[in-house]
């Protein structure tokens, strides 16, 4: 059977064994026919020219999550970013792990998605946020909210700055022959509160992954939201990450994405400004090679005048590794004093990788600024023959260049952990040892 | 110290360096002049080892080794240094972090562990004032947002904790207005000694006025076509490079 045909042969099953009130059964009735009638996206499709996802839907997923394995944590303690204190919501082939999460109920919930649907004292938040920014049209979005039934929920109150980053992580342990996973986040950051966040997906296995994930990100009146998505997963693994992020005035989020690995990875990460002075920060460090593939589609959508956004995304590609960049910037008519800044700088390391590069700018106002540049290029060998008079050998001196190419990205990284770490994965997959922390 | 035999080289097809024949001995100060496009850079380029140049004819030897075959990276861990015209910019990577990526390297090369942290950040430290460098310089990202007399300076910082037994500064004067340009020369000389040499590629004969050569070689046309002391480059100075020119061809 077709995974399409499964899924949805599926869905009265899963509908029937879990218990939500009817508004959210309403909402994942109608997402699922969205799904039937539009199915997985193809190369047909203007917004999946670049991104196959034929050959990968021919495994045989099953798509319930069972009951936990257990995972010991010194076991995959590197996945953590373990040198700090942290808030952790685990997740193993789907299911919640207790003993590997910390989290909490005082002052602001960062918990799960599964209480939070379930639980009647969270129903008017639920009714008031739950597949608010969503795209509702959107078949991969869709076809993860008729199965949205576990994922973080984080709710922060106003006036709170969380005291510490909350690590997001799931795994999957090859319990199964291929898995599907659909993790569904709510995050709600109101008034003046601050959040930071660190998501990854890992795989520890070379059985088949497929994540389809879906996060939902509101931030209030001058909040600031920070996330930060390590993607370095392994081969047999897959990515869809769809974000969405509803901001209001004065309010500043900003995803940092760090995709050094897995076999294809498309994040669509979307930005919707619904208030005045609003900033959004979109940046990436793209390093891949063997047969990898990453795609980046953007939306950022400036619906209110004198807001800013940034955006930066560094690749560098090697081996038949493919990458796909697509910004899209919408300036409505009333956006005007809009900032928009994009920029997607590309390094191919030889002449079988590929870059398709796209910005596409639909601006409606007349008094904004926007700019957008894309460059696709090789290493600088003049710079190179610098670092090598120097003493600094040719593949050394490669990776330092590489490095300060994607360094403007890493500059913004606010906590100093994940900076370090990134730094360490940058360096392992250049596959030198600089002698000092990167 | 650095011996080059009849040395051609060139780009593809095109010859631009037509035999070469230099001698430079511990202590000593050379001085290459000579106009745009007679093969100044290029000659610099070769010796360092730069790959897009192919030797045809000729050899390079450093303390009696031809280092002819070998990569730029093994003929600076074997003594060698090329200043730059136009050091490279590598942001997030402090001037301190480059500099012991350089030195370790190089001990690494020669069957040496790392210098130790505290040796590192002595020598640093004596460099810096030696050359009186501020600290605050040492942490910024390499040449990023540096003034061309800033790069200049760290060019030579970096020739002061390398400690080659060879430098080239290629057009080390370019740029940089007089008071910069004493202080880059003041660095070079307080480098110098018994058991190094300096290689001073310049267009004018400003710069040698600050590190005064023991000998002056006349670049055209990819030879050297003269040779002499100091007072050479005074001579150039006053009559220009079509004198020499002139009588080349005469």
């Amino acid at each position: 059977m077709e995974l399409k045909d499964k899924l949805v042969s599926s869905f009265m099953a899963f509908e029937n064994q879990i218990d939500v009130d009817t508004s959210v059964h309403d909402i994942r009735s109608e997402a699922i026919k969205i799904f039937e009638e539009k199915g997985f996206p193809t190369k047909k499709e203007e917004a999946w020219k670049y991104t196959s996802l034929n050959t990968l839907l021919k495994n045989d997923f099953s798509v319930f999550p069972k009951e936990e394995v257990a995972l010991d944590f010194k076991d995959i303690k590197k996945y953590f970013i373990h040198d700090i204190d942290s808030y952790k919501i685990v997740f193993i082939d789907g299911v919640y792990s207790s003993h590997l999460s910390e989290t909490t109920h005082e002052g602001m919930d960062i918990c799960l998605m599964s209480a939070a649907l379930h639980k009647p004292k969270y129903r008017p938040v639920i009714d008031n946020y739950f597949n608010k920014v969503a795209k509702t049209d959107d078949s991969l979005t869709s076809l993860n909210t008729a199965f949205s039934k576990e994922g973080a929920y984080i709710h922060i109150p106003k006036n709170k700055a969380v005291d510490k980053p909350v690590q997001i992580i799931h795994f999957a342990t090859g319990n199964e022959a291929a898995i599907m996973l659909q993790p569904r986040n709510l995050i709600i950051v109101d008034e003046n509160s601050h959040i930071q966040i660190i998501e990854r997906h890992q795989s520890l296995t070379e059985n088949p992954v497929l994540t389809n994930s879906v996060t939902e990100i509101f931030a209030d009146k001058r909040a600031v939201v920070d996330y930060y998505k390590i993607q370095n997963d392994v081969q047999s693994a897959s990515l869809i990450d769809n974000t969405y992020i509803s901001q209001q005035r004065d309010s500043n989020a900003s995803v940092h994405t760090f995709s050094f690995g897995g076999n294809i990875t498309r994040n669509n990460l979307n930005f919707y400004h619904k208030g005045e002075h609003i900033d959004s920060t979109l940046k990436g460090v793209t390093i891949v090679g063997d047969k990898q593939h990453v795609d980046h589609y953007s939306l950022v959508h400036h619906a209110q005048p004198n807001c800013e956004s940034h955006q930066d995304y560094k690749g560098i590609y090697a081996d038949r590794s493919t990458g796909v960049f697509n910004g899209k910037i919408v300036v409505d008519k009333i956006a005007q004093k809009t900032n928009a800044f994009q920029q997607n700088n590309n390094i191919l390391i030889n002449d079988k990788a590929t870059i398709n590069t796209k910005p596409q700018l639909e601006i409606f106002a007349d008094d904004v600024k926007c700019s957008h540049g894309c460059t696709i290029g090789q290493l600088d060998e003049e710079a190179l023959f610098y670092l090598r008079t120097r003493g600094i050998p040719e593949k050394e001196g490669r990776a330092l260049l590489m490095y300060a190419f994607a360094n403007n990205v890493l500059e913004s990284v606010k906590i100093p952990e994940v900076k370090r770490r990134i730094n360490k994965l940058i360096a392992t997959k250049l596959g030198v040892n600089l002698g000092f922390d990167l | 110290m650095l011996t080059i035999k009849n040395l051609h080289a060139g780009v593809e097809d095109k010859e631009i360096l037509k035999g070469i024949d230099l001698e430079v001995k511990p202590g000593e100060v050379h001085a290459i002049m000579g106009p745009n496009g007679s093969g100044k850079s290029t000659l610099s380029s070769v010796i360092a080892g730069k790959e897009e140049y192919e030797v045809s004819e000729g050899e390079i030897y450093l303390e009696g080794e031809d280092i002819g075959e070998l990569a730029a990276e093994e003929r600076a861990h074997k003594g060698l240094f090329l200043s730059f015209q136009y050091p490279v910019e590598i942001p997030g990577v402090s001037v301190t972090n480059f500099i012991k990526t350089a030195i370790n390297e190089s001990r690494k090369a020669k069957g040496m562990e790392d210098m130790p942290a505290n040796e590192m950040l002595k020598k640093i430290r004596e460099k810096a004032e030696l050359l009186d460098i501020d600290r605050k310089f040492l942490s910024r990202s390499l040449n990023e947002g540096f003034s061309g007399g800033e790069k200049k300076r760290n060019e030579i910082f970096q020739l002061a904790m390398l400690e080659p037994k060879l430098a080239i500064l290629d057009e080390t004067d370019s740029g940089l207005d007089i008071d910069a340009l004493r202080i880059v020369a003041n660095g070079v000389n307080k480098l110098r000694s018994k058991d190094n040499a300096v290689v001073v590629i310049t267009h004018y004969q400003r710069l040698l006025e600050y590190i005064v050569p023991d000998f002056v070689h006349v670049l055209h046309d990819g030879k050297i076509v003269k040779s002499g002391t100091k007072e050479l480059a005074l001579e150039l100075e006053a009559k220009g490079y079509d004198w020499v020119k002139q009588e080349v061809t005469a």
